[in-house]
């Protein structure tokens, strides 16, 4: 199965060489507003609203405005956006501590989402949750989850539902690398497999698990996906740098689960450009690395592409990125200037 | 005597037993390359090489199952937990396989296995990591827990623990890595389950372990500046309990406050507080006052984890509250 799949991320390369051929069928599913056109500018805004989001972020770390473990996405916000480009309203997310970029992805309120991490009462979950512990209910954004693979049933669950309910909704799950080492990951995924469940498991490879490249801590080599045909799940492989590719793979494996077919794969080969968090020293790899991945930079060489394609200005560009900015910038003031919770928040949402 | 951080005196103590003892050997996530999520195996690897600090996946039941396998065959593993949180994807292996082995087995075979853990909330960590499950495996038979509060006693701990012939969990306060305390030069252990009466004195007895001594170490104070003359119990370790060093005390003060920073429900101090309330009632003149943490999942916010994390002022607020004082 794996095999089958791999042509088709094969087929998302190639299609990322001339994006106007991005424009696939598979977009005439999405409820969501994107529309049979792909909105190349939009997705770049959206990759550009997470890396300054992030930065924005580490600012106010070192400040100290934010505080706790903080995970940035840098690097990797190719993965987040051309995934979740392709879902509709009612999809649920799921994702890890990593978490910023799936939920901006997702249109969670940035205002909010700062807030949240400055720990403020106007933030997503009162402030009580913070970096690792995003969530929008109303966005089915279901977490921001910050024990390793916890999430992974959490998705399977969420995708049980869609299926009882008789809906053709589905789930996708985020995760790392790293979590594929918990036993809750295997046993997620026979399950899904055993009950068809409309999930699909998105792994984003960033080659690490924190200081812990995998060839350390995994046998059987850095490739993910062809490891699914264990479990006859249908897997495909994407550059995780390239937003087309990873979108249109995306379309497919969507289609296949709201065509019945069961739970589908992907693992995008990503990479975080910053340490695993804003404590991390990075002593366990070399820079050169690092810079390698760098030139892939999708904040650069999509609206480079662009803008060659004759898909964009550089005008249009530097429009964005100025509206970003400025959105950003907001964010931070609406987060420091937002009050802190009442000490009475502390007994609240314990219990329903 | 020269002072040292706590982390440099778990360290100290873990180098030793490396250095000492061939069978003793290390595993953890990202305790080697990385040199520890807290630093406190900082230099392991280039000195005792990769097949004594071994990296692990992100497999916390993995390991500490092949650390009690490991011990079973008579090494003695010592296991890094990253938090004190993910023991919980550990726990069958801890509980159903260390401390039950010996027992199922009819004492054939025993567990020689240290298992550390940097616990407690106070960093803005959220729900998922600032739990204190030290108290829920102070309750199981078969192993034991201890938790220092400064570097003397995490030093003398860590060398009993890892001489001990059981699993013992060593429960690190985050939150005290870094804080300063002498350390003699010369060699000494402190036996598990002996408490450390830290403060003498005849008016009240205060007593906690762990992050929650400096709490009542500044109640104590603040006590004391009121002309109180006050007791203070370090108990150390959790599991076995040393009760008669705390009936000691309350025969002598009459009067206790027991504190924990780790939640108040259910914690080690419902313990303490029932065993004296069946061996030293007839001596106390109020309630045996109970104070912990709030008990809600820890917030991120840090106005509302600061008061929901035990503080002076709760622990002056108990005494107040049981005795007037
Ligand atoms: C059960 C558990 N063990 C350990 C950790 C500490 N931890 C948090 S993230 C992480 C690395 C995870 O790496 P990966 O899954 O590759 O995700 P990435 O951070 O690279 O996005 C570790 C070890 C944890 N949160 N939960
Ligand atoms: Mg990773």
């Amino acid at each position: 199965m794996a095999s089958s799949t791999k042509s088709s991320s094969t087929t998302s390369r190639e299609t990322a060489k001339s994006p106007k051929n991005g424009k696939n069928s598979a977009a005439d599913l999405d409820k969501s507003g994107i529309g049979a056109e792909t909105d190349y500018l939009d997705l770049f805004r959206q990759m550009y609203l997470i890396r300054q989001f992030e930065i924005a972020c580490g600012e106010n770390y070192s400040k100290g405005s934010i505080r706790g473990f903080l995970h940035l996405y840098i690097g990797q916000e190719a993965t987040g956006v051309g995934a979740i480009s392709t879902l509709r309203e009612d999809d649920y997310i799921v994702s890890h501590y990593r978490d910023h970029g799936h939920a901006l992805a997702r249109g969670l309120d940035i205002n909010r989402s700062m807030a949240e991490l400055f720990g403020r009462s106007t933030g997503t979950s009162k402030g009580k949750g913070g970096s690792m512990h995003l969530f929008d209910v109303a966005k089915r954004f279901m977490g921001g989850h910050a024990i390793v693979a916890g999430q992974l049933p959490l998705a399977a669950g969420l995708a049980l539902a869609q299926q009882y309910n008789k809906t053709d909704d589905l789930t996708i799950c985020f995760f790392g690398d790293g979590s594929t080492n918990q036993g809750v990951y295997h046993e997620t995924l026979n399950l899904a497999a055993v009950w068809k469940l409309p999930i699909l498991f998105f792994l984003e490879n960033n080659m690490y698990g924190m200081g812990s490249s995998i060839e350390r801590v995994r046998a059987g080599g850095i490739d993910f996906y062809p490891g699914m045909a264990t479990y006859g799940i249908p897997a495909a492989e994407v550059d995780g740098m390239d937003v087309l590719a990873v979108k249109e793979t995306t379309e497919l494996a969507v289609a296949r689960i709201r065509n019945g077919e069961g739970p589908q794969f992907i693992e995008a080969k990503t990479f975080r450009f910053v340490g695993h968090s804003l404590a991390d020293g990075q002593k366990y790899r070399g820079q050169e690395e690092v810079k390698e991945w760098e030139e892939r930079d999708p904040i650069i060489t999509f609206p480079t592409k662009l803008i060659a394609m004759g898909l964009a200005t550089s005008d249009q560009i530097a429009e964005i990125k100025a509206g970003v900015d400025l959105a950003v910038e907001n964010s931070v003031k609406f987060a420091e200037e937002s009050p802190d919770p009442d000490l009475s928040e502390i007994h609240t949402d314990v219990l329903a | 005597m020269p002072q040292i951080v706590l982390r440099e005196a778990l360290k100290r103590g873990l180098e030793e037993a490396l250095d000492n003892d061939p069978r003793v050997f290390m595993m953890g996530e990202d305790i080697g390359e990385y040199g520890g999520a807290y630093a406190v195996t900082d230099g392991f690897l280039k000195k005792f090489g990769p097949e004594r600090i071994k990296d692990t996946p992100i497999s916390e039941q993995a390991f500490i199952g092949a650390g009690i396998g490991a011990a079973a065959a008579g090494l003695r593993p010592i296991v890094e937990l990253m938090s004190m949180s993910f023991a919980l994807v550990a726990f069958d292996q801890i509980v159903n396989m260390a401390a039950n082995l010996r027992y199922m087995s009819g004492g054939q075979i025993s567990i020689p296995m240290v298992i550390r853990a940097p616990t407690g909330a106070g960093v803005q960590l959220g729900a998922t990591h600032s739990q204190s499950f030290e108290t829920w495996l102070a309750e199981v038979p078969g192993m034991k827990v201890v938790c220092p509060s400064n570097p003397y006693d995490a030093l003398g701990l860590m060398r009993s623990a890892i001489k001990d012939d059981n699993p013992v969990l060593v429960a690190e306060p985050a939150l005290l890595y870094g804080a300063k305390g002498e350390v003699p030069d010369e060699y000494y252990e402190i036996e598990i389950g002996k408490a450390d009466v830290t403060r003498t004195g005849t008016d009240i007895t205060l007593i906690s372990y762990g992050y929650g001594m400096r709490p009542v170490n500044e109640a104590a104070d603040t006590l004391a500046g009121r002309g109180l003359s006050v007791e203070v119990i370090d108990l150390r370790s959790l599991s076995p309990i040393d009760m008669d060093a705390v009936i000691a005390s309350v025969k002598k003060t009459n009067r206790v406050v027991v504190v924990d920073t780790a939640r108040r429900r259910g914690g080690i101090m419902a313990e303490v507080t029932a065993d004296l309330q069946q061996r030293a009632s007839e001596w106390l003149d109020g309630p045996i006052m109970r104070v912990g943490s709030v008990d809600v999942p820890w917030p991120y916010n840090r106005g509302l984890e600061r008061e929901v994390l035990t503080d002076a002022a709760d622990v002056l607020a108990a005494v107040a509250e049981g005795y007037g004082l």
